[in-house]
């Protein structure tokens, strides 16, 4: 710093005549592209690459898949859809893989759901915030995170043969609620905290104890990221095969009761892609299972705009 | 119990008799953890009146409001001493529930705070908490409430309209009319004015002025020219030294505080001096 005081010092710039240069470079060099421009260029390039390559991959699936199962869907319209099985299992339609499936993922919503939002208004609202409620969440998250096939081997050891449950819709959803349970609690919980407090003082400010506060203004609010928590949680188990693959069975039948067996779309889609037995029968369930998925998404965002309008807007 | 030496200027003098007060303060101190946020504070607040209470931001004047209603239990380890007696009773005496206390007591924040639920329902929020269940009932209690809230012109066709749809004045009109709906005796407002158009501005002054001979309010606010306005009585909250509790300097009849301040740094302040 010194040397900038010294005058003697004359081969030395102060920072602003090198500001100045740089400055004066930059109004020559041509059309105002100065290097800093380039610069940004290049990161705009490499960001919208990056957001290309993601968006491009989901597009490629989607084609892929639909160019391989839309024919085979169309094909045999409505028969694949609503239609049983024919020879072995190969041809024919493809109904009680989808009641199937539809079964097994709403029973396990209506198991994890009530426990999984509970759990998260205590942790959010009531539990003391501290070590405990950090190592809840923790276990929450971790058990996210645990593999499928895990839980798989773990819904068939504990359910099926420890407590006796048939290879069954229940047994499926038992298991496939234990992965949709620490989703739907984080989000929830995640959507309880959202709820801004000025809205909650005006619920106290009235009178209201805390149970009414939370449940007549606090959860009414919340909804909306709720439900979407519920259709990610869903969409995660519709399209997962381990866990049933290992609890509902793999034989063809039309399930009515919980303790009946079945087969999922994922498995029987896995059956006919790995067994190599029927390949466009399996590219005709994949496209199936993608709608269903995206159905759900589209009425999920449908439903959250139609809560918080007033948000969007 | 108090450890300022501040002694409170006072232009009308104290009452004796806490009956003849909506709020009768002595002695109050409040802490935020260690930190003494506020010390020694007296006032009484007279029933059928607007008090308002003013100060620099920081001063006090919307924690000792949050005292009132026992809002501060809300935050974790605060502390309350001295006495406040509201209508000669302690409300923090053990044996008052500090739900009940806030039907008596309503409040409005700042920030106006409708819940994402219809108009109706928000008006409707309170009476039904408290056990109202007829429909009939409820529309008379939310079109009188609204009326009371000089709202009712603007929204009696949109009821089932959603709370945050209107426009941000509406919707302190409509927090308004959320509390009136519970018959409140007293009515504490946070600075209710700060995040609104003028005209509804206007509109809640003029309810003030109306329902003030069954609701007592006590105003914070910042705009001087409010506290003129509106207030029957004025109190002035000042927090000299940063770290130190806050105290109330002087308080009184507005017309007195604001044409003959006792203390020098009323006079600087409401004069626009500092704050």
């Amino acid at each position: 710093m010194s040397q900038n005081l010294n005058p003697q010092n004359e081969d030395r710039k102060t920072g602003m005549q090198v500001l100045r240069e740089l400055q004066k470079e930059h109004k020559e060099s041509d059309s105002g592209l100065g290097k800093a421009h380039v610069s940004n260029r290049i990161a705009m390039g490499v960001l919208w690459g990056a957001t290309g390559i993601t968006i491009g991959l989901l597009a490629v699936i989607l084609i892929y898949v639909s160019y391989h199962g839309v024919g085979v869907v169309l094909q045999n319209f409505p028969e694949f859809i609503v239609g049983w099985p024919q020879g072995v299992n190969a041809e024919g339609g493809i109904a009680p893989t989808i009641v199937a499936t539809l079964y097994s993922t709403g029973l396990a919503m209506a198991i994890a759901t009530p426990i999984a939002v509970l759990a998260a208004v205590y942790l959010a609202e009531y539990a003391k915030q501290g070590r405990i409620v950090k190592t809840i969440r923790f276990a929450a998250d971790s058990l996210a995170s645990v593999p499928s096939i895990v839980m798989g081997l773990f819904g068939l050891a504990f359910f099926v043969e420890t407590m006796n449950i048939p290879l069954s819709m229940l047994a499926a959803s038992l298991g496939l609620s234990l992965l949709m349970l620490p989703i739907i609690m984080r989000a929830t919980e995640e959507a309880i905290r959202a709820v801004p407090r000025y809205i909650r003082w005006g619920s106290y400010g009235m009178g209201a104890t805390k149970w009414q506060t939370v449940s007549r203004v606090v959860l009414p609010t919340a909804t909306p990221r709720i439900i979407t928590g519920l259709i990610l949680a869903l969409a995660r188990a519709i399209g997962e095969t381990a866990v049933v693959f290992y609890t509902m069975g793999i034989a063809i039948n039309m399930p009515i009761i919980p303790t009946d067996s079945g087969r999922s779309m994922s498995v029987h889609l896995y059956l006919m892609a790995v067994e190599g037995i029927n390949l466009p029968s399996a590219y005709g369930t994949a496209f199936l299972l993608l709608l269903i998925i995206l159905i759900l998404n589209l009425s999920a965002r449908w439903i959250s705009k139609r809560y918080s309008r007033i948000d969007n807007s | 119990m108090s450890t300022s030496t501040h002694q409170t200027k006072y232009s009308t003098q104290l009452q004796t008799d806490p009956l003849v007060t909506t709020y009768y303060v002595r002695d109050l101190e409040f802490w935020y953890g260690d930190f003494n946020a506020l010390t020694n504070i007296s006032l009484d607040v007279m029933p059928s009146a607007i008090t308002a209470f003013i100060g620099p931001s920081g001063c006090g004047k919307s924690t000792f409001l949050r005292c009132m209603n026992r809002m501060n239990d809300l935050i974790p380890d605060t502390k309350v001493g001295g006495k406040m007696l509201l209508k000669g009773a302690d409300i923090y005496s053990s044996g008052v529930d500090p739900v009940d206390l806030r039907r008596r007591v309503g409040m409005i924040f700042q920030q106006p705070n409708p819940f994402p639920q219809s108009i109706y329902d928000n008006v409707a929020y309170g009476p039904r908490l408290q056990g109202v269940k007829k429909k009939s009932d409820l529309d008379d209690i939310v079109e009188d409430s609204l009326k009371r809230a000089n709202l009712w012109k603007e929204v009696s066709g949109i009821l089932d309209k959603n709370g945050l749809a209107i426009s941000g004045g509406q919707q302190q009109r409509l927090c308004i009319a959320r509390v009136l709906a519970v018959q409140p005796e007293v009515l504490l407002m946070d600075e209710p004015c700060s995040a609104i158009d003028p005209t509804s501005v206007q509109k809640i002054e003029d309810l003030m002025a109306e329902i003030k001979d069954e609701v007592t309010i006590i105003i914070v606010t910042h705009n001087m020219q409010q506290a003129a306005r509106v207030s029957d009585y004025t109190s002035f909250f000042l927090q000299e030294v940063a770290g130190e509790p806050a105290v109330l300097v002087e308080s009184g009849k507005t017309s007195d505080i604001f044409t003959a301040p006792i203390d020098k740094r009323t006079e600087d302040y409401i004069t626009g001096r500092f704050g």
